[in-house]
Formats: structure tokens, C-alpha cells, sequence
């Protein structure tokens, strides 16, 4: 089974922009929380990273911090 | 190492480097693209109205067109990867980046300028914790808090204008007299009910616990905590220049170049916001890299490379 994969971002930032195209181009279905608009999803980032930087990804439990391709690749098992 | 010798090797993605590569792609020449990131401080802007051809464009969406365009030739492509030394021996010119070494026969110089850090106690602790360089990126992530911004100039009036609809309250921290930048923006910025700005004022250290809490500052008379939860920093720019370290700099650390993007190494070109070049606009900035790219053709031409 496809492992769940959350993104955690905010609309304006390019990071975030350039993780999503990621995962579209290589057909990955993912749940997008703006941690702008919501706040518990801020709160929930904060508590799994101690940090405030976007994007986040959770990838089946894994964290990565900022738009890591090379560990995006191996969590996702591309 | 790799051995083999590109034509061209264009450090940087931002509008000058992309420019660059598509005017190299265009000319056939064999050449590599290395870049920490793509769009440069352009995908980093906000509302961008003066890109001709545009008459509104966000950041992000020019920086995408641009990709789109460089990636259209099937252009060769390092990302995530910072040059760190920069070299000619003979003819041949050596880059090492974090990852590998390349070799080529001229270089183009456009890795672009970045946000000057402080140099304060707690800046690097606290920096993702509370501590940004981004106000468009993270502004909203700080709703009805209480804020500071550091700085005095446009890109500091920027944040404080886009944070200052978000924020409880926004403190502008300015070491110097007076705020300068656009008179509209200062007086948007003088008149808002949650802005307080603190002229002749700068940032002892940034402390906190796991997040920011607050800032410690002093004016010439007194030092004062002031309770915030989150630190904008907008203290200028500094040229990404450190790697060229036999390349001649200004005093600003900008590569000097001649109206033909030539640095004073043969081979050796530089283009856009990294350079001396005056006025850092993005249209300029694409317009250096094409101009560059096409000194790097008649350079190789004439030496029969």
C-alpha cells in the first residue's frame, strides 16, 4: 500500500510550490494543510519538527524539513 | 571527477542564469547549469508589475515560466548543489560544488545575492524557530502575534506592510536615524495603529526557548527586551561571491565586469545580480545573461575552442 503522505506549506512559498509539482509529476497523492490558514495543522508541524520552516512533508511517519529531493526519493521508494 | 570539458558551465539559476541557458541551448553549446535553487530571489518576490510583457506576475509563477523555458532544450540541470571554489589552471576551468567537481572552458557567474544575516547571538539558533528571512514565505504563519522586523530600507517596509495585516503588533527595529525606501510605503507603514518603529535602535541577541520570545535591543542611551514571538530579518543583501575567490570584487564583494560581462579572469564572466552591474532589477538581470552567454560564444569562437 501507498504510504500517506501530508505536506505541510503555506501558499507563498516557493519551496512549497516546487515540493507539490514533485509529487504531482510523479503521480503521489497528498494531503496539503496551509498551515497559514490552519492553525492546529501549524501546531501539529511544530510538535513533529520543533520548527516553524515550510515546507514540512510527512511521508508514512518519516519528517523532512524543506524540499529534500534525494530523501523525498528514497521515503517515497522512487 | 568527471573528465570531460564543457563548453560552458552557468552557476546559478536565477533570471540571469536561465537567460544564459537558454541562449547557450540556442547556440548548441555543450554546458551544464549548477544551482543551489531555480528562480533565484525572483521566486522569492511578491507582485512583480514591470517584467515587460507581464503586466502582473507573482514571484513563483515567473520563476516557473522561466524553468519551463530553460527545461524546454533539455538543458543539463545540478540542483541543490553550492558552488564552493572556483578555479583556472591553463585553460581549463575547475568548479567544485558540495557534491562534485566539474571542469569547463568559460564560466558564467550568476549566483545572485542573499539575505546579509545579523551576526547576532541567537540568529542561527533561533532561525526556523521563529527567526525568518522570508516575510512572504512565513508571514502568515504568524497571525496575531507580536513581531519584529530588523531593518530600514524597502525590502524591510515590504514585511512590515505584508505583516502588519497579519500580526497583532509590528516592531520596526532601524539603526539608523530615520526608515528610508518609497515614500507611499513609509507612509502606509507610519500611520498603521500596530506599528511601532524604534529609529536609532539595533538587535543585541534573539532568545528564546524552543520557539523565539523575545529580542534584546539598545539605542545609544538604554538596552530593552521586547516580548515578540517572531523575528523578520531584512537587513539587506550580500553578493554570493565567496567561491570566486581569485575573481576581482568591489568593496560590496560584486564581481566587477565590463560591458561584455568579462571578469577579470579570461573565461571567466559574470552576469546579473552578483555583479557590479547598476540597478539589480530582474529584467536587467535576464538581460546581463543573455548578453553574457553571447560573450561566452565569440570568446570560445576566437580561441578555436
Amino acid at each position: 500500500m501507498a504510504k500517506s503522505v501530508k505536506v505541510y506549506s503555506t501558499s507563498t512559498c516557493p519551496w512549497c510550490i516546487r515540493v507539490k509539482q514533485y509529487l504531482k509529476d510523479n503521480n503521489i497523492e497528498f494531503q496539503n494543510l496551509d498551515v497559514s490558514i490552519d492553525q492546529s495543522a501549524a501546531n501539529e508541524m511544530m510538535a513533529k519538527t520543533g520548527q516553524m520552516g515550510v515546507p514540512v512533508l510527512d511521508i508514512g511517519g518519516e519528517i523532512i524539513v524543506g524540499f529534500d529531493k534525494e530523501r523525498i526519493k528514497s521515503a517515497l521508494g522512487l | 571527477m568527471e573528465n570531460k570539458i564543457y563548453d560552458l558551465i552557468i552557476i546559478g539559476a536565477g533570471p540571469a542564469g536561465i537567460t544564459a541557458s537558454v541562449y547557450a541551448a540556442r547556440k548548441q553549446m555543450d554546458f551544464l547549469v549548477v544551482s543551489l535553487d531555480i528562480g533565484g530571489q525572483a521566486a522569492w518576490s511578491g507582485d512583480i508589475e514591470n517584467y515587460t510583457g507581464y503586466q502582473f506576475i507573482t514571484g513563483p509563477e515567473l520563476a516557473q515560466k522561466f524553468q519551463e523555458h530553460m527545461l524546454k532544450y533539455g538543458t543539463a540541470l545540478k540542483e541543490n548543489e553550492e558552488a564552493l571554489e572556483l578555479e583556472k589552471t591553463g585553460q581549463v576551468i575547475r568548479l567544485k560544488t558540495n557534491k562534485a567537481d566539474y571542469q569547463a572552458r568559460s564560466v558564467i557567474i550568476a549566483s545572485g545575492k542573499k539575505s546579509k544575516e545579523l551576526g547576532v547571538a541567537g540568529e542561527r539558533e533561533f532561525k526556523n524557530r521563529g527567526l525568518t528571512y522570508c516575510a512572504t514565505c512565513d508571514g502568515p504563519l504568524f497571525s496575531g502575534k507580536d513581531v519584529a522586523v530588523i531593518g530600514g530600507g524597502n525590502s524591510a517596509l515590504d514585511a512590515v506592510l505584508q505583516l502588519m495585516k497579519i500580526a497583532k503588533h509590528v516592531y520596526v527595529i532601524n539603526n539608523t536615524l530615520n526608515l528610508s525606501g518609497d515614500a507611499i510605503m513609509l507612509r502606509k507603514v507610519q500611520e498603521a495603529a500596530n506599528v511601532t518603529i524604534l529609529n536609532n535602535h539595533s538587535v543585541v541577541s534573539v532568545f528564546g526557548d524552543k520557539f523565539v520570545n523575545g529580542i534584546k535591543v539598545k539605542s545609544p542611551d538604554q538596552e530593552k527586551e521586547l516580548a515578540v514571538q517572531g523575528v523578520f530579518v531584512e537587513a539587506g543583501l550580500v553578493p554570493n561571491s565567496a567561491f570566486a575567490q581569485s575573481v576581482e570584487k568591489n568593496l560590496k564583494n560584486e564581481i566587477v565586469i565590463d560591458s561584455r560581462n568579462q571578469t577579470n579572469i579570461p573565461g571567466i564572466f559574470a552576469a546579473g545580480d552578483v555583479t557590479d552591474v547598476p540597478e539589480k532589477q530582474i529584467i536587467i538581470a535576464a538581460g546581463e545573461g543573455s548578453k553574457a552567454a553571447l560573450s561566452v560564444f565569440n570568446y570560445l569562437s576566437k580561441n578555436n575552442f
